[in-house]
């Protein structure tokens, strides 16, 4: 994880939107779909925190819908290495 | 090869993908009581709150199903004969394995007080539970809670979002005695009752009234008496031990395993809420109820099944759960003693939580943001966040990877000490020299 990114659990959309994804820690997820439950576009969200993926789907609109619900803190904004090169 | 696992919880399926992973011709065969499979069970208290529907509990779908091309009886196991390796199944049939899984989870403990068995007495085990207080949560009507731990909380906060009046009974003096600090409790009970919660502390039922074979009350030792429509209990779980118990498996508080997750059998296991884990680092075989460990475990032990010699290392328990509406991270040590409305083990809790060794306490904030460290020698061996969670992560980090904390340790304890800054300062520079 960057330094950048360590208490920036939520992220702007505005930052994320072109440069983030959303990461989970599958540690600390119980599977309730809560997160897939609130995706306006169906992603699997809690597939993803099962194996452990970011959410990199070309689809993701990164409203924060799924990070702001799961009761867990399972899900974060991570920035991409793009972003942190030019803002460093 | 023939694998037979018992129980389709998270610890069965994930015993599945670990043998499929590496075994992709040997049969598995998968064996539940439960007539919906695999679901999140803790799920079912979003369930109960309206955040979730139940179709949104089930996080696999057929395709992923048919990858991991197993076969699914729904079918209690009645007996295990070790010495002819068959199952006994409730519909007469004999199984034969050749590795065996059991991974039956834990049941919630009954009241046993006179009255248990009256319509509106309930727990939250499985779906069917939550769709039974579903059913008699109406707005308006009156429920009580007793017992204690996660569930109790879980039960009062999905009755309050339904419109049910909730009378919340401890036993004890206070909420999650041997997990939570006074102060951490205070904080919950304050938010109970500002959401209009009636608590009411040292009130045990002896009786559970009825009419026409309904609830309508219950009477209390001290004589009182309090009307309601329906009575929720969470005062603990026990492993689903009896399989093992008969089959004559070495057994303490749940399935005695080493951290092969073998039982004294070696061709057979156990993974999840009904194993009593040995754990290298402490010498110690301890009990938990949480969703992780059971997944972990059940890995580990598909692996062992296909005979990879995989060593499960116990993390350190977590679980963030909301108290009150009031998110709070749990890590590693933190409580000690007995409570007195739960009986052993609850949901989503760990025996280590209560193992704590010699630690001092640090603790900043005292609204509803709060922290509270048990600051070992060199590491820290336990944390309670509530309320902001900024520290959760970074916490379970320096506790789960033990990390020297001997830098900060007189600015932890300093009287005063703003442990969120002493923290955030330490990781980011952790972060930037590791
Ligand atoms: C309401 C609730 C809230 C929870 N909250 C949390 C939380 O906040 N955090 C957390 O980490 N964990 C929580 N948990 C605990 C978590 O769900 C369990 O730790 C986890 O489900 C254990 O998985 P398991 O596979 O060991 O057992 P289970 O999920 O209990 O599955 C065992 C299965 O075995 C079946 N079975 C038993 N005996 C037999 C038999 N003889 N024949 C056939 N089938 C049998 C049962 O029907 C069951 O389906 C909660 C659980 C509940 C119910």
């Amino acid at each position: 994880m960057s330094i950048l990114n360590v208490f920036k659990t939520n992220a702007s959309r505005r930052t994320t939107a072109s440069v983030g994804y959303v990461v989970p820690d599958s540690y600390r997820c119980v599977q309730c779909g809560i997160c897939n439950y609130n995706c306006p576009i169906n992603i699997d969200v809690r597939g993803h925190a099962w194996r452990g993926e970011p959410v990199k789907h070309s689809e993701c609109l990164t409203c924060g819908e799924c990070v702001a619900r799961c009761p867990r803190g399972v899900l974060r904004f991570e920035l991409t290495d793009l972003f942190i090169e030019s803002a460093s | 090869m023939r694998y037979a696992i018992i129980g389709t919880g998270v610890a069965g399926i994930s015993a599945v993908e670990a043998i499929r992973g590496v075994d992709r011709s040997g049969e598995i065969v998968m064996l539940g009581d439960d007539p919906h499979g695999y679901y999140s069970r803790p799920g079912l208290a979003y369930l109960l709150t309206g955040e979730v529907q139940d179709k949104s509990l089930f996080p696999k779908t057929r395709e992923e199903y048919a990858k991991l091309n197993f076969v699914y009886k729904k079918n209690r196991v009645l007996e295990i004969d070790r010495t002819a390796k068959t199952l006994q199944l409730d519909d007469r049939s004999l199984l034969s394995y050749d590795k065996l899984l059991i991974a039956t989870g834990a049941f919630a403990i009954p009241l046993t007080v006179p009255g248990a068995n009256l319509q509106g007495v309930m727990k939250l085990d499985h779906l069917e539970d939550a769709r039974g207080i579903l059913k008699h949560a109406k707005r308006g009507r009156t429920a009580i809670v007793v017992g204690g731990g996660i569930t109790a909380l879980e039960l009062t906060e999905g009755l309050l979002a339904r419109g049910v009046h909730v009378h919340y009974l401890l036993r004890g003096t206070r909420y999650w005695s041997n997990v939570l600090d006074e102060h951490e409790s205070r904080i919950v009970e304050g938010r109970l009752q500002a959401e209009g919660v009636t608590l009411h502390f040292r009130s045990e039922v002896q009786e559970i009234l009825g009419r026409s074979g309904k609830v309508i009350g219950v009477r209390l030792l001290d004589g009182r008496t309090m009307k309601c429509d329906m009575l929720a209990y969470a005062v603990g779980i026990k492993p689903r031990i009896d399989l093992a118990q008969s089959a004559d498996l070495a057994i303490d508080r749940g399935i005695l395993v080493n951290e092969y997750l073998q039982t004294n059998d070696p061709d057979v296991y156990a993974a999840g809420d009904v194993a009593q884990v040995y754990d290298p680092l402490t010498g110690r075989s301890v009990l938990d109820s949480l969703w992780s460990p059971a997944r972990e475990q059940g890995y580990a032990a598909g692996l062992n099944m296909v005979g990879k010699h995989k060593p499960y290392i116990k993390t350190v328990p977590l679980n963030v759960t909301r108290l009150a509406g009031l998110t709070t991270t749990i890590i590693g040590a933190v409580g000690n003693g007995r409570d007195e409305d739960l009986v052993g083990i609850a949901r989503g809790d760990s025996e280590t939580w209560r193992q704590l060794p010699d630690a001092i306490v640090a603790q900043s904030g005292f609204d509803i943001n709060r922290v509270r460290l048990l600051v070992g020698e060199n590491h820290l061996i336990g944390a309670v966040v509530m309320g902001d969670q900024k520290l959760s992560a970074p916490l379970q980090k320096i506790i789960a990877e033990k990390i020297n904390i001997s830098s900060i340790r007189d600015g932890l304890l300093r009287k005063d000490a703003k442990i969120a800054d002493v923290i955030v300062d330490f990781w980011l520079h952790h972060l930037v020299t590791s």
